[in-house]
């Protein structure tokens, strides 16, 4: 039960075409496990949402993507199986590549395979149309054999799911309140029981009780439904409570990758340090709050070798000469991509 | 419900402010105008007339402006209109009344049928934005841009006397007497073909960009984005989430440019000498005949507030957060 | 007449303070130029016109009624006179009228929309219920009435009029726009700091107004030429003085039209569409400017459809980057100096090439790394 669910490879994404392009996200590797919550940290502009987006094809003009494979590979017998012949037809053994799929195709998978929890609840929600209707029309468009009456069945279900009684469905947008809003989108995102659900900045806007209750929430609900979880954040002392893998985005790459306490005990990118002091922890020792000095790479000037050597306190010779690829670094199956726990090698990821 | 009782209020205040415009309006005229018209007509007015006049320009010595302010709501509720002097001895109300009709088929349906042609062309152009469709533009814009009046004389010179396809002028044949006869309202929709093709042609253009730009500013939103990840159809997200979204702001213009629509038809109706309301104004302001002049704008203006009431009502109907109970 | 306080509204959120480079790229705008090129010619016409036309427009000559030729270039009226000369003068009085019942209205919507947008509360309901009651009473049956009551109807009565009935849309949009500028941080910051109220109306409100006054008196120039070319038409106006409405009007009273004389009403109208034309596409350029998402892609590849909701898979190389990188220099450059290197990236920016906020929007320096193969060695997969 814990092979890979989705395999990204060499992912790159560029906004705008030829000359005027400029590379957001930049050869991607990154695998999501059944059942993991797989966190993806990042300060603004790091490319998290990009990969977020590109990842179901939903980035918006002038999105393009490059190059790469996103393959996501159903459980045996799992939804991919109920999901018709559209889908099938993209299947090799291997499973899908997303990135070829055609678009009709690619309306059968989504949110049957992968469903998303948007940044920003208030503008998620069609403010003309009911909850009821939001959330019953995916089940119009994915199981049209579903009567009216069991659509709306369902929809009370999903509601109760995430604790919205069921007499709220006729109620539209500007009625909810923002968390109540936020776990309407939880509720639609569950609807077709998905194998991977992916949070973009999921409760950014909600007060920081509320966050922890939803996310608490999501938990739970993944513990009976068994879906995985892309946790997409840039508050990291979130992502340390709440996921099982942390990946770390700098200037559209991943600097870091390994499990949420390894992170926690032992960064090891200088970046990821940095980041991991930025934030108070709620729980654990007090440490001091350090920060990273200077800003955020601008996508069209990129420094040379590593994006973050200009920021690093710890930057040494060949850091602003050539990129370090993403290698092992240690156990618990973690990457990091830093010279400084690399041999010097021209990495040729 | 608070919502509509707050429009109503506005539209009773604006009713208010019209008909109060057109009692000041002759008011602040200089001089003696009722004279500059005796002389003008050379005697040809009756004493009738002349005393309908210096009530319209506030020229009875003996009453305060007050007490003329009230005379002249008092005659507005009796449907008093004041008398034509072109049309002497017809009454202003009966004139407007006779061709009224006339306007309302003429305007409305060619009204409903651009605004909602422009909006389905809209709807789509903005959604394929990027493809061929784009390229109309520029064309669009240069019709949306032609007087509504020279397209009428344009059409006039190719359909009726170029090629003699369509009348070029009238609203029905001469020889036909105006009744729920057969004859008569096929005559009648001959002549109004060609006059309402030109308002449609010069009034789609509009509704076209509006539309188009709103759909645009949409399709961006992020709860079109979330339609796309549900994996809905295409049809779907379209119709329910931009296209159902763009409309309200469009319904909103709509109301506002209805003002200006009506400028537009009421030249075509000129230019066609067809028999509405807008024909009626031209042969008032080229006679000088004030009465039927302010009669005519009185009735524009209080159509167009009823129509802008049925806008207000279908906005209503759409948008849920209009509804809210107080 | 139901809220359209929200389009405005969606349309400034997308206006942050422009950056000052950002001012005039409006001005790089295909649609701009295009209407900014005609509209430069009108105004040579309307200022050299009276000399350039080889006519009196109002002297009667030998050919009567005669289709376009060398000799009259538009053709000739019933009493011979030359139409050509007749537009070509005619272009001073349409453009004068429009201008300055444009700049009336201008002041007016200003003056009014401003006020109301800052001040609130009671001072608000009233200004904005007296633009809302001059927007829904019909403009131009107002405007024909006034007209025909006064006796003077020269050029300057009749843009008075217009300018005094035409300036409700002005204020209402800009209404809504400094309503939303007011609750801005830096506008409460020179509150806080005591600035006086017509200081913060003139130094930090009216800067960021600008586009969206403009664009309302282009809207006005737009609205103002036709109503003054239909009061011409219907016989209101002064009929001595030549316009291109004056020219309709006696075309229609001489049944130009039944007599098949299409060369004396149509150069007239394709004149006034014309100018429109280039008005309304100006406008364009501003809308765009003030609200980004109506940009277009750019000089997009036609071959590549960007729709929302399918992001197309253009495969493309990239040179490794984990090798050393040639000509890094270069791109570091780029992007160390913003503030100096504006020249570069308007350049790039003149295509409109991002419409995204994600990053990408404001064109592109070179990427570190990307040699010229990696630029130039695009293959594109029919993905769809």
């Amino acid at each position: 039960m814990n092979g890979p669910v989705l395999e990204i490879s060499g992912l790159n994404v560029d906004y705008g075409l030829g000359d005027a392009a400029v590379r957001a996200v930049r050869d991607i590797d990154l695998t999501l496990n059944r059942g993991e919550i797989l966190g993806l940290a990042g300060e603004s502009g790091s490319g998290k949402s990009t990969l977020a987006y590109a990842i179901t094809r939903l980035l918006p003009p002038p999105g393009v993507i490059t190059g790469g494979h996103v393959r996501y590979r159903p459980a045996e017998g799992g939804p991919a199986d109920r999901n018709g012949d559209a889908l099938k037809a993209g299947t090799g053994g291997a499973g899908v590549d997303i990135l070829e799929l055609g678009p009709e195709q690619l309306r059968a998978f989504r949110w049957q395979e992968i469903s998303l929890v948007f940044q920003g609840a208030m503008n998620s929600l069609n403010p003309v149309h009911s909850v009821r209707s939001q959330l019953t029309d995916v089940l119009v468009a994915h199981r049209p054999e579903m009567s009216r009456a069991a659509r709306n069945e369902r929809a009370a279900e999903l509601l109760s799911l995430v604790g919205i009684p069921a007499d709220r469905l006729g109620s539209y947008p500007h009625q909810l309140s923002g968390g109540m809003r936020q776990r309407v989108m939880i509720a639609m995102a569950l609807a077709l029981e998905p194998e991977i659900v992916l949070l973009d900045e999921p409760t950014t806007a909600l007060d920081v009780v509320m966050q922890r209750q939803i996310l608490r929430q999501l938990v739970r609900l993944r513990e009976e439904l068994g879906f995985s979880v892309v946790f997409i954040t840039h508050d990291i002392s979130l992502l340390l409570e709440f996921s099982d893998r942390i990946a770390i985005m700098y200037g559209g790459r991943i600097v870091e990758q390994a499990a949420a306490k390894d992170i926690y005990r032992d960064a090891r990118h200088p970046y990821s340090h940095g980041l991991l002091h930025s934030f108070p922890a709620l729980h654990g020792p007090r440490r001091e709050l350090t920060g990273i000095p200077g800003s955020p790479p601008d996508l069209k000037g990129m420094p040379t070798g590593c994006a973050f050597h200009p920021r690093c306190p710890k930057a040494i010779a060949p850091c602003s000469e050539r990129v370090p690829a993403l290698a092992p670094a240690g156990p618990g199956n973690r990457t990091v991509a830093c010279w400084l726990h690399t041999e010097h090698r021209s990495g040729d990821s | 419900m608070k919502y509509l009782l707050q429009r109503l209020a506005f539209y009773a205040l604006t009713a208010w402010a019209a008909i109060t415009i057109n009692f000041v309006i002759p008011r602040l005229m200089p001089g003696d105008p009722v004279q500059a018209l005796i002389n003008r007509f050379q005697g040809q007015l009756s004493t009738r007339a002349i005393d309908s006049l210096r009530t319209l320009f506030g020229l009875d010595d003996e009453k305060s402006l007050w007490q003329q302010y009230l005379d002249y709501w008092g005659n507005l509720f009796r449907g008093d209109l004041g008398t034509s002097f072109t049309f002497f001895p017809t009454g202003v109300g009966e004139i407007i009344g006779q061709s009224l009709p006339w306007t309302l088929a003429l305007m409305g349906v060619t009204t409903i049928v651009s605004f909602v042609l422009g909006t389905v062309i809209g709807i789509y152009t903005g959604w394929r934005r990027g493809s061929w469709l784009d390229g109309m533009l520029p064309v669009t814009t240069f019709i949306s841009s032609i007087p509504y009046f020279w397209l009428g004389l344009l059409s006039i010179s190719l359909f009726a006397v170029q090629w003699r396809i369509f009348p070029a002028s009238g609203g029905h044949d001469a020889g036909v007497v105006p009744g729920l006869s057969w004859e008569f309202i096929s005559s009648a929709l001959y002549h109004a073909t060609l006059p309402a093709i030109t308002i449609v042609i010069s009034a789609v253009a509009g509704w076209i960009l509006g539309m188009r730009n709103m759909m645009v500013s949409v399709s961006s939103e992020d709860y079109v984005l979330v339609a796309q990840a549900k994996g809905l159809s295409e049809r779907r997200v379209m119709v329910a989430y931009a296209a159902r979204n763009a409309i309200l702001p469009n319904i909103s213009n709509f109301a506002l440019s209805l003002g200006f629509i009506v400028g537009g038809t009421l030249l075509v109706e000129m230019v066609f000498s067809y028999p509405g309301i807008g024909y009626v104004l031209f042969q008032a302001v080229g006679a000088k005949d004030y009465p039927l002049m302010q009669g005519v704008f009185l009735i524009i203006t209080l159509a167009v507030l009823a129509a802008n009431l049925l806008a207000d009502l279908a906005y209503m109907a759409l948008d849920p957060r209009t509804r809210r109970e107080a | 007449m139901a809220q359209p306080t929200d389009v405005v509204l969606t349309a400034t959120e997308a206006a942050p303070r422009p950056a000052r480079r950002d001012r005039f790229r409006f001005l790089r705008n295909p649609k701009t130029v295009t209407g900014l090129v005609i509209l430069a010619g009108f105004v040579l016409m309307a200022i050299a016109g009276p000399w350039l036309a080889p006519h009196d427009p109002s002297a009667r000559g030998p050919e009567l009624l005669q289709p376009p030729s060398w000799e009259h270039p538009f053709g000739t009226t019933q009493t011979g006179q030359d139409i050509f000369s007749q537009i070509l003068v005619g272009a001073r009085g349409v453009l004068v009228v429009g201008l300055t019942a444009a700049l009336i209205a201008g002041v007016l919507s200003v003056v009014i929309g401003v006020t109301a947008g800052y001040l609130g509360g009671v001072g608000d309901d009233v200004l904005s219920s007296v633009s809302n009651i001059f927007l829904v009473i019909p403009g131009l049956p107002l405007i024909i009435i006034i007209a025909s009551f006064l006796p003077d109807t020269s050029d300057l009565a009749i843009a008075a009029i217009i300018g005094l009935t035409g300036w409700a849309w002005g204020a209402r949009v800009l209404r809504a726009q400094t309503l939303s500028l007011r609750a801005r941080d830096y506008v409460q910051a020179a509150k806080a700091t005591g600035e006086s109220t017509p200081r913060i109306i003139v130094f930090e409100l009216l800067p960021n107004l600008t586009a969206v006054i403009a664009s309302g008196f282009i809207g006005t120039v737009i609205f103002a030429v036709l109503a003054n070319i239909t009061l011409a038409f219907i016989g209101v106006a002064d009929i001595s003085d030549w316009n291109w409405g004056t020219v309709l009007f006696w075309a229609q009273s001489n049944q130009a039209l039944a007599q098949g004389a299409w060369w004396w009403f149509v150069p007239a109208g394709l004149c006034i569409a014309l100018l429109g034309t280039a008005l309304a596409l100006i406008n364009f350029g501003i809308d765009e400017f003030i609200n980004p998402r109506l940009r277009s892609p750019g000089k997009e590849d036609r071959s590549v459809k960007m729709r929302i909701g399918f992001t197309p898979v253009v495969r493309r190389d990239y040179p490794s980057d984990t090798a050393p990188a040639p000509g890094g220099e270069a791109g570091t450059d780029t992007g160390n100096d913003d503030g100096n290197d504006d020249g570069n990236d308007d350049d790039n920016d003149g295509g409109g090439s991002g419409s995204g906020d994600s990053g990408g929007d404001s064109g592109a320096g070179d990427q570190p790394g990307t040699g010229p193969a990696g630029a130039t060695d695009q293959r594109k997969e029919a993905n769809r």
